[in-house]
């Protein structure tokens, strides 16, 4: 397929001033710009719940992409490789889309295996999120991202307890690689229930509200409850909704 | 002030319409910021009518805003065909579809004009879910003298009436009237990305991200799918529909674009679901171009065929192509927009911005092609002698009937004085929609929430 020498796109022109100082820096590789890559399509990919349906084009092109890198890295051994570390038990068969659906925090502390990949486009068709037996495995079984997971889930429960942000993705990048829970409360100690837009804020105007709307509409859902696993249920049953944007009824 | 020798048309600003919402809306913070307008004034589409007399757009609030040309007076000749604004009305509400939970917004996504068959105007506007006829008329008369009721419109005692006489018609100030004729809702699961009049004027067709559907204007409770491309398991789902036009002169011919890059043109005559396509468009792809964003930037954002209907044009991320209907296996004529922009893919990936729906437009010979690009430059390309130029819709370089400077973007090296560097475009004022005067030079484009207005200098 693809010739890794003709990679090398995804730093803008960072590569060239770079490497005009004198090493100081690596260019990074093309493994890490493929990596992150994929981590910023899942991310992409799981923003995508909202009070209005998302952008079905947009989510196509992002969920191909994601593939076309599975794919790669399959054909790299580099997925194999990830897989059998982690999982032992995963076969580069099932690595055919992405699942995006929530996983119980309470799988994820028991350490339970996510089988790698299972269907992708849970994210358009509504197969319902049913109890804790449905995964949100958001991207390879790296440990890094993995944490990465729960991290984004942990992000996806904040979002759906306080209903709506408005955050640069820089911000959540950075808010993950800090890794704490802490961090991850700053992040939305600002929230207002204010209608948000998916572009506006992944492209930094923050300025922009919706008007006229705040008014009509009821501020998302926003359980409050204390406990993970009561929360995971009632962020289940909202996913449920969000789930049901794209069935077909 | 200087002029662009090369190009056919040096245009000047004819006028900017400004959406702002007043004051007492204003968020409290952005109160004393000049460029302060709410989401709801951005512009989401611009179309011209057939004779160029009436020029519409949508908003994101739901709104349409029609504008009228002047007729030509003697007594001011320098106002000559100005565009006022003629009629304003509340086409979409949002609504909340309480089985999905999910809002559907209002914003107006295409606007399209009926050809004029009497005194009244007729407009299909369509938001996400829902496609409504719109009557626009006139009215400069009204009835005086009725007998029931007096000029206020309280009954009048039927015994203390004496006499009858005929009601006359007397002159009132012109008031223009819209009126939802018809609504035709309920026939899209996905999101209306398109709607296209045919040339029977007796049909249109709206298209969503899978599906196609076929009208009659005096129908509204069903409607004909004419392609499906849903898969029967979602899961494999990689492409979807993203325009779709019908021929301008063939009834039972029409094309949809897909973000795969591909075009089908399809014929309605051959079965009642078009899913195979009578031709199919795809250019090979490049080897030495390709890169994970291969497949984003190949998604056709908007399709227009040519006015004479013998090519069409496609615009995708980088790009506008010429396709002669003749010949499938790749472009008769490709335009880069701004491929300045190729090394900077990751982030505007990043920043969402690298799935921009950019249209694009022919001018009434089709000797002209023009599509919208970022820090609100536009770009014009003429077919026969190959030239280009980039033009800038802004407040604050042109005073009123300055004609448009040509503007250039510069790559790398050295820059210019009146140059601007990739680096320093604003990827936050795009321009998406524009629109082409069906015969004489006169071109809108929209930028954010304002309306520019430019006329060919022909002095």
């Amino acid at each position: 397929m693809f010739m890794r020498g003709l990679k090398r796109k995804c730093f803008d022109g960072e590569e060239d001033i770079e490497g005009t100082l004198a090493g100081i820096k690596a260019i990074p590789s093309y493994n890490l710009q493929r990596q992150s890559l994929l981590d910023m399509s899942l991310v992409k990919l799981q923003l995508c719940h909202m009070l209005v349906e998302p952008n079905l084009c947009r989510s196509v092109l992002i969920a191909n992409t994601v593939r076309q890198i599975q794919e790669e890295m399959t054909q790299d051994g580099t997925w194999q490789m990830i897989n059998m570390q982690n999982t032992g038990q995963a076969s580069v068969d099932r690595l055919v889309s992405t699942d995006i659906l929530c996983r119980s925090s309470r799988e994820q502390a028991e350490g339970k295996h996510v089988p790698g990949y299972s269907t992708f486009s849970k994210d358009f068709e509504g197969d319902q999120a049913q109890d804790s037996s449905e995964t949100m495995s958001t991207a390879s079984s790296v440990q890094a991202l993995r944490n990465l997971q729960s991290n984004v889930w942990e992000m996806e429960n904040s979002q759906e307890n306080k209903g709506n942000f408005q955050k640069s993705l820089d911000q959540i990048f950075e808010t993950l690689e800090n890794k704490s829970p802490n961090s991850v409360e700053d992040l939305f100690s600002e929230v207002d229930n204010s209608y948000y837009d998916l572009d506006t804020m992944l492209t930094g105007m923050m300025s922009n509200t919706k008007m006229g709307h705040c008014d009509g509409l009821e501020p998302f859902p926003s359980p409050t409850t204390t406990t993970s696993s009561s929360n995971c249920k009632s962020d289940l049953n909202e996913l449920d909704h969000i789930v049901e944007i794209l069935v077909e009824s | 002030m200087f002029f662009s020798p090369f190009f056919k048309y040096r245009f000047w600003k004819m006028k900017c319409f400004s959406r702002y919402l007043p004051y007492i809306f204003r968020p409290a913070n952005t109160i004393l910021s000049s460029s302060c307008h709410t989401e709801a004034d951005i512009i989401s589409t611009v179309e011209f009518n057939h004779t160029g007399e009436l020029l519409a757009t949508g908003d994101k609030g739901g709104r349409v805003v029609i504008f009228q040309r002047e007729q030509e007076s003697k007594n001011q000749p320098h106002r000559r065909g100005e565009y006022n604004v003629y009629s304003t009305f509340q086409s979409h509400e949002p609504e909340f579809d309480y089985l999905k939970s999910l809002e559907i917004e209002e914003k107006i996504n295409k606007i399209r004009w009926l050809p004029q068959q009497n005194a009244a105007y007729f407009l299909l506007s369509t938001n996400d879910k829902t496609v409504k006829l719109w009557k626009v008329s006139e009215r400069d008369k009204r009835p005086e003298g009725y007998n029931l009721k007096d000029e206020d419109g309280r009954l009048r005692d039927p015994s203390m009436i004496t006499s009858l006489r005929v009601p006359v018609l007397r002159p009132m100030d012109l008031m223009v009237e819209a009126t939802p004729r018809r609504v035709f809702a309920n026939a899209h699961t996905y999101h209306i990305n398109s709607i296209s009049v045919n040339s029977d004027y007796e049909t249109y067709m709206s298209a969503d991200d899978l599906r196609i559907n076929l009208w009659n204007f005096e129908i509204t409770n069903q409607s004909f799918n004419i392609v499906d491309i849903k898969p029967a398991n979602m899961e494999e789902l990689t492409e979807v529909i993203t325009a779709a036009e019908f021929h301008p002169h063939h009834c039972n011919t029409f094309v949809y674009s897909s973000s795969k890059g591909t075009i089908r043109l399809c014929d309605m005559r051959t079965s009642a679901l078009c899913d195979r396509h009578a031709k199919f468009f795809e250019e090979p792809e490049d080897p030495s171009n390709r890169s994970f964003f291969s497949e984003i930037i190949s998604s056709i954002s908007d399709v227009k065929f040519s006015h004479s209907g013998r090519y069409i044009m496609t615009r995708d991320y980088l790009t506008v192509k010429v396709w002669d209907l003749n010949m499938e296996n790749r472009p008769i004529e490709t335009y880069q927009v701004h491929d300045y922009l190729r090394s900077k893919l990751c982030s505007l990936y990043e920043n969402d911005c690298i799935f921009d729906k950019f249209e694009c437009v022919w001018n009434g010979s089709d000797s002209v092609i023009m599509t919208g690009s970022y820090n609100n430059f536009f770009r014009m390309f003429d077919r026969n002698t190959k030239r280009d130029v980039t033009l800038e819709a802004s407040r604050e370089n042109s005073k009123p009937r300055a004609v448009l400077k040509p503007r250039k973007v510069c790559v790398g090296g050295k820059r210019r004085k009146d140059e601007i560097s990739v680096d320093s475009l604003d990827f936050s004022k795009k321009i998406l929609h524009t629109a082409w005067h069906p015969s004489e030079n006169i071109i809108a484009v929209a930028a954010t929430n304002n309306l520019y207005i430019f006329q060919d200098k022909v002095n």
